[in-house]
């Protein structure tokens, strides 16, 4: 009985369940990693829940209160979403898991850490689930704010700087959003996107919602040359903040993108993709070129993670043929979250334990913590795109469409990105094999924050080795077979 | 059961690999135990396999990866030449790294992914088709990285920074080539005569293309010229390392890889025809001899054999790309017999590092008289790498020879002697200095090791893969030697008469 009752409301559950534990640790800050944990945990089930009910009913639609639209609130869970709530409940976990340890030395901020990080999962399911246009600007607010919140939670100058910066660009690309979704709501009278689907036509209104609904999304997605206000947001928070924001965060305004480009824009505008996969590509390469030359570990990984977001927007120009180039940026984007929250976690070790992230002197440090150096690498490998690895597996297929349509140009974008990568990471990992003698004098690392990061990079070269289940999860019901 | 052997033969390195990772740096006696288990179960199962292949059983194991493409690993003839070598040798390898490694810090580190080394090139052995090469081959290059750099030292680290620029836009190519030929051909299976061959005449541009990618890939490995700048620097890894990766592993998967893409991605007499394989013969030609050339002026001992490696290693390619029968059965045994002869010279090198701190040439004189047996194991390699009879060697370059004749490219017969000779310039002044000179003064750093000349963990395994040199040189038309098992492969994987 419980468990069907489960099975049946594991979509609202998934909004609850995190709504729930953030209120409750506003009122409770002496439990609030208590309740973190137990939301966590609970938050995971329900991703499992919905998975398991995808798989054997398929798509779920959901009428809060029994209200459909235009009026009422109405969550839909297929493949994509699932998928995407699954690599958030997991990562999420982890980085729960990450944050407990890591904030009890801080007391002082884990009382607002974890209600806002709760509030922004709250935002990040609920995303997934919504079905129309107005309750995903609702979602993308409350996101971005907790977002910004979470990146002032460092408290330093330089923190609050990234913050300021990061809360303005995060404001006026939902402003955009907004004026967009406005927009159609006047032409079409309704915000359901299957329904706006089937009145949008290829008229200057309809574009001009397009251009700027589009355009909000990229900025805060931070692709090329919006991402300079990435970087030192990223870089300045504490590090379980940073992996949220780099592996989950952007993922959600991507996958945004993508679910609008599906059903509503793609065939209004065929040139914009390649557009899009212009940016991407000078992303893939500028971002690469900026973290080689960074002096801060944590800036290295940001710029990575700028290159990374290239990758997702080079499938645009290459998914008229076929679905390999969506699941590609799909399995990409799925093994980045691991790889990158493992990445951020182990800098976040380094850091602590060294007291500094500049990578030169990183000879002292990464002999005394090879678990953390070791999650470093094998997440490396999946941003290099080496196998066996979900970055491998990603890249392929994007490598396959590229190549399948002759998009050379697209093509070795593709395969100096990996070089680039390769190069990158091991300016950090050639670090590990160095003879200096150790005489630092540091703070002791708690080996579970180790193991959580280890636990990740795994995760990310799994995805490499089973590639079948996620594939199944993500064919249920997508618009992405068939390509558009 | 024939489904699990090549995955145990794969989990024989692989488990001890993981397991020794995790071991304390102090459990030196637990690590030798796991080590040479792994080495010798390893060797016993490829045993195995070899008489169920001798006796035309199959092996193949499919594992679903990404859709419609497998991981496959097949166990044939050709496959089976290439795993017998490296497991050998890793057995003989182990003993000599413990032995050399004794009391030196991070061991666990070096012998984790010392065998990780090894999966990976019994990985790529087996692979059945491109992909799975690809998956290893680049695994290869990640294993490999840590052993170039295990000393630490700011040298070790920017060889360790070449290397990896080599072999990581080498895989790229690689990558690029494969990904390429399967949006083609929608198949990556290797299989006699190639499958490429059926294509349309409008791709056979492409095909070049491709060709070009696949064998700069391959070449960087196998130190074609001129991809090979890496190979000489990565000689300041430990000497085990440097046999290792000189003789079995990453030297030769890429001339293994070479081998494959001709024989069974492209087919041999379609690369002929499509105007790749005269190319490739002279990419090697041009290789052997400037490989010999640069290693006559090298005073460390260590970068000479080096560059002789670059030099032989490309006795592989030229054999595949004359495109005869019989000269593919010459390409196919040095395979066998560089990685002998190789590793005997890099483990006698390791001995006068270790026990008389002699690193250069023109500290070398007098040594036979202090290390006869070190010396004598050495001086048969020598004279095995120049070619003289009975060694193993002397087999190698007269098949390449008659191959030639029969394929009627006459060139090659003087681009053998042409490199004999080199060989002899840069191998006999050493021989000399050791055997006939006076030793100058005292050793450069003399250490005593054990009752014997030096240890005896590091004595032995030179004079294993010696003897060895002698004896498939000499017995080379005995069953199941090198020379026999190449015609075997070339009658049943190529299916060549």
């Amino acid at each position: 009985m419980v468990r069907e009752a489960m099975l049946q409301y594991a979509d609202i559950a998934l909004i609850l369940v995190p709504l729930a534990g953030a209120l409750l640790s506003f009122v409770l800050p002496r439990a609030v990693s208590l309740i973190g944990i137990a939301s966590a945990v609970g938050i995971t089930f329900c991703a499992l829940g919905l998975t398991e009910t995808l798989l054997t009913n398929g798509v779920r639609q959901h009428l809060v209160g029994g209200w459909g639209a235009p009026l009422g609130i109405e969550l839909r869970a297929d493949g994509l979403s699932t998928l995407m709530l699954l690599m958030t409940a997991v990562v999420g976990l982890g980085i729960s898991l990450y944050a407990r340890v890591w904030f009890r030395s801080e007391a002082n901020k884990a009382i607002w850490f974890w209600p806002l990080w709760l509030l922004l999962w709250t935002a990040l399911n609920a995303l997934f689930l919504a079905a129309d246009l107005f309750n995903l600007y609702v979602t993308l607010e409350l996101l971005g704010l907790s977002a910004t919140g979470l990146t002032a939670l460092a408290g330093s100058a330089a923190a609050l700087g990234g913050a300021m910066r990061y809360l303005l660009v995060s404001l006026f690309g939902s402003l955009l959003y907004l004026l967009g979704i406005a927009l159609i709501y006047h032409q079409c009278g309704n915000v359901d996107i299957a329904l706006v689907a089937e009145c949008l036509s290829p008229t200057s209104p309809s574009w001009a919602a397009l251009a700027l609904i589009v355009s909000g999304l990229v900025l805060k997605t931070a692709l090329f040359p919006f991402h300079f206000w990435l970087p030192p947001a990223h870089a300045s928070a504490p590090a379980p903040v940073s992996a949220l924001l780099s592996a989950l965060v952007i993922k959600a305004t991507f996958y945004l993108l993508l679910r609008l480009w599906l059903d509503l824009f793609s065939p209004l505008a065929p040139q914009l993709d390649s557009l899009l996969g212009l940016l991407g590509a000078a992303a893939v390469l500028w971002g690469s070129l900026l973290a080689l030359r960074q002096v801060r570990l944590k800036l290295l990984i940001a710029y990575s993670t700028v290159a990374q977001i290239g990758y997702l927007f080079i499938a645009f120009p290459l998914a008229s043929v076929g679905m390999s180039a969506w699941n590609g940026a799909l399995y990409l984007a799925l093994s980045h979250a691991l790889a990158k929250a493992s990445m951020f976690m182990a800098a976040g070790n380094l850091m602590r334990h060294a007291g500094h992230d500049r990578i030169r002197e990183l000879d002292l440090v990464a002999q005394r913590l090879p678990l953390s150096v070791t999650a470093f690498a094998l997440a490396g490998m999946s941003i290099m795109g080496l196998p066996p690895s979900g970055g491998f597996v990603a890249k392929w297929w994007l490598l396959e469409s590229a190549l399948q349509q002759g998009m050379w140009s697209l093509a070795i974008v593709l395969v100096v990105g990996g070089i680039l990568a390769a190069a990158y990471v091991f300016r950090v990992v050639g670090f590990a094999f160095t003879e200096s003698p150790v005489t630092h004098e540091a703070c002791p690392i708690p080996r579970a924050m180790e193991w959580i990061a280890l636990v990740l990079a795994l995760g990310s070269l799994l995805l490499g080795v089973f590639v079948q289940p996620p594939l199944e999860v993500l064919a249920v019901g997508t618009p992405l077979a068939g390509g558009n | 059961m024939n489904q699990w052997l090549p995955l145990l033969v794969l989990a024989s390195s692989l488990l001890p690999g993981l397991i020794i990772f995790a071991l304390p740096e102090h459990k030196h006696r637990l690590r030798t135990i796991l080590n040479l288990t792994g080495a010798l179960l390893k060797l016993a199962l490829v045993l195995g396999i070899l008489w169920g292949v001798f006796n035309q059983q199959q092996y193949e194991v499919r594992l679903a990866l990404l859709p419609e493409l497998d991981m496959v690993f097949r166990v044939g003839p050709l496959a089976l030449f290439f795993i017998i070598l490296s497991s050998g040798l890793w057995l003989v390898t182990t003993i000599y790294a413990i032995g050399y490694l004794e009391g030196s810090p991070n061991r666990s580190r070096f012998f984790g992914f010392f065998s990780l080394c090894v999966t990976s090139t019994v990985g790529l052995a087996m692979a059945g088709n491109l992909f799975t090469f690809l998956l290893f081959y680049e695994m290869l290059t990640l294993t490999t990285y840590p052993l170039v750099v295990h000393r630490g030292t700011a040298e070790a680290r920017r060889a360790g920074r070449t290397y990896l620029y080599y072999t990581v836009s080498g895989g790229a190519l690689l990558l690029a080539g494969t990904v390429w030929l399967y949006s083609l051909t929608g198949t990556l299976e290797f299989v006699p005569q190639g499958f490429v061959s059926g294509l349309d005449a409008s791709h056979h541009q492409a095909l070049v293309v491709i060709f070009v990618l696949l064998i700069g890939g391959l070449g960087v490995k196998a130190a074609l010229v001129p991809l090979h700048g890496w190979l000489p620097k990565a000689m300041v890894a430990p000497a085990p390392v440097s046999a290792l990766l000189h003789a079995v592993a990453v030297v030769k998967a890429g001339a293994f890889g070479i081998v494959r893409v001709v024989y069974e991605v492209y087919g041999v007499e379609f690369s002929s025809s499509l105007g790749v394989a005269y190319p490739l013969a002279i990419v090697a030609a041009i290789t052997i001899i400037y490989g010999s050339m640069r290693a006559m002026f090298q005073d460390n001992l260590k970068r000479r054999l080096a560059y002789s490696t670059v030099s032989q290693v490309s006795y592989i390619a030229l054999g595949v790309a004359i495109v005869g029968p019989i000269a593919t059965i010459g390409g196919l045994v040095h395979l066998v017999h560089q990685g002998v002869m190789k590793i005997t010279l890099f483990f006698c090198a390791g001995i006068l590092d270790e026990t008389l701190g002699i690193h250069k040439v023109s500290e070398m004189k007098g040594v036979g008289r202090r290390m006869p047996w070190t010396m004598g194991a050495f001086t048969i390699a020598a004279f095995g790498m120049i070619g003289l009879p009975p060694f193993a060697g002397f087999v190698s370059k007269w098949y390449l020879s008659l191959g030639a004749l029969e394929a009627e490219q006459d060139w090659v017969i003087l681009l053998l002697v042409a490199s004999s000779l080199l060989n002899a310039i840069y191998f006999l002044p050493i021989l000399h200095a050791a055997w006939f000179r006076e030793a100058d003064g005292p050793w450069p750093h003399e250490r005593e090791l054990g009752r014997y000349e030096t240890a005896l963990a590091l004595l032995l395994p030179p004079l294993v893969t010696a003897a060895l040199t002698v004896l498939i040189g000499l017995f080379a038309a005995a069953p199941l030697t090198p020379l026999e098992w190449a015609k075997l492969i070339s009658i049943r994987e190529f299916g060549r008469p």
